[in-house]
């Protein structure tokens, strides 16, 4: 139990998926410019991580089982790609309002490297699949909070005057270099 | 569609007029991640333009047989072969830039910007302009990972690849290579962009440029951007 802590805590404070590690960055620029819009993207995310990792983890077992781990990229991929259209099809009609507060993002997190990223790390560290979806859930509670606390920031970047070369994308690419160094506190913490 | 296009424009245009990261915003995460040395930034790039233009020829020469409903799960089946067999290559003969690059070579896979040249190009196009198309994007996007690298390491490192540089390699600013100065030199390569093409700066990423376009679905219905809107109501 103890391990699976240090695991989620490692993925979000001192490992974050998009501060640290880079993963998501399209989705972390364009969804972060709302909180509500960030608190939806970050629920279907965390839901969409958890979920594949459980899909891809057995897949991986079989494909072990063949020899032919290298088709693991391919793999994955379409088992993603699948499980995010599936998931959208089954919260469509058993629960509507979930896929009202989430539905609308789902069909992003298919290209949202986070999440094939998340999968392909369960396997290169080696994690049982206990492990594996505690990561997960720590990666995708990472991109929560990267998410939250950006939406924040940019709210404070919309009202402040900066320069005109710098304003729109460079702005925000400033700030995320801020929050990303008061992360960069963390990277001492080790376990 | 672009039949009067000299296919030379097919070419330049992803060198610097759409280069896909300065202008576009696209292919943001390896940007980012793989830039602490010029030497993985061109590795990187060289990798994404042998995928870029391999996916673009075969997508090209397929676009009538695939059918319209399920082209994206096509797309990305075809694209994670052909990182597959990159993968295969840099492990065999440069198995430095392969450990170096990482999880992103397998992240070229979900790379935005190959997936959005797919779907607006390369499915709607002949394959000789196809294929210059996927070159020029791929060209373009090294050149722009090229030039983070070397202002990274040079800073960063006090380097070039990996040749110590006289005077700045004494105290390298580390904060360069480290996440928070690709996020900070990333911004400022961008703003030098805008200043010197001398034009409005793009304010937001728009849905033309948006990664997601291509599965979002709310682009043509009339919707607003999902991320746009609050929470999905």
């Amino acid at each position: 139990m103890k391990e699976l802590i240090i695991i989620i805590i490692t993925a979000v404070f001192v490992n974050n998926v998009v501060l640290s590690q880079f993963m998501g960055i399209c989705a972390f620029l364009g969804v972060s410019k709302q909180l509500k819009s960030s608190i939806g993207m970050g629920g279907a995310v965390i839901f969409v991580m958890v979920c594949a990792t459980a899909c891809t983890y057995p897949v991986y077992l079989l494909l072990d089982r063949f020899e032919i781990t290298y088709l693991r990229t391919v793999a994955f991929i379409l088992v993603i790609a699948m499980f995010v259209q599936l998931i959208e099809i089954v919260m469509k009609k058993t629960m509507p309002a979930l896929y009202r507060a989430l539905g609308v993002y789902l069909p992003l997190i298919t290209t949202n490297c986070a999440v094939l990223g998340v999968t392909v790390a369960n396997i290169d560290e080696g994690y049982s699949f206990v492990q594996s979806l505690a990561n997960a859930f720590g990666t995708g509670l990472a991109f929560t909070l990267a998410l939250v606390l950006f939406s924040g920031v940019r709210a404070r970047i919309q009202d402040s005057n900066i320069p005109e070369t710098f304003k729109g994308v460079p702005a925000t690419l400033i700030a995320a270099a801020i929050v990303s160094l008061s992360f960069m506190g963390f990277s001492g913490m080790a376990f | 569609m672009n039949e009067n296009r000299p296919l030379s424009r097919e070419f330049t245009k992803g060198l610097i007029k759409e280069n896909p990261v300065l202008v576009m915003l696209l292919g943001m995460c390896p940007t980012l991640a793989v830039t602490t040395m010029a030497s993985n930034a061109i590795g990187m790039g060289l990798a994404t333009t042998f995928v870029l233009v391999c996916s673009n020829l075969v997508i090209s020469l397929l676009k009538g047989v695939i059918p319209k409903a399920v082209r994206l799960p096509c797309f990305i089946v075809i694209i994670a072969g052909f990182v597959t067999l990159i993968s295969f290559v840099l492990q065999r003969y440069l198995p430095g830039l392969y450990d170096s690059l990482g999880v992103f070579l397998t992240l070229i896979t979900v790379n935005c910007i190959i997936l959005g040249r797919a779907e607006a190009f390369a499915s709607k196009n002949k394959v000789l302009p196809s294929v210059l198309d996927g070159l020029g994007m791929g060209l373009g996007f090294t050149a722009a990972l090229f030039v983070m690298g070397s202002l990274r390491e040079i800073f960063g490192a006090g380097s070039w690849f990996g040749l110590k540089l006289p005077l700045i390699s004494k105290e390298p600013m580390l904060i360069f290579i480290m996440p928070a100065g690709g996020f900070f030199v990333l911004g400022c390569v961008i703003a030098a962009v805008n200043k010197l093409a001398d034009r409005k700066p793009p304010k937001e990423i728009s849905c033309e440029n948006c990664p997601s376009a291509a599965i979002c679905g709310a682009k043509g219905k009339g919707e607003g951007c999902p991320s746009e809107s609050e929470g999905g109501k």
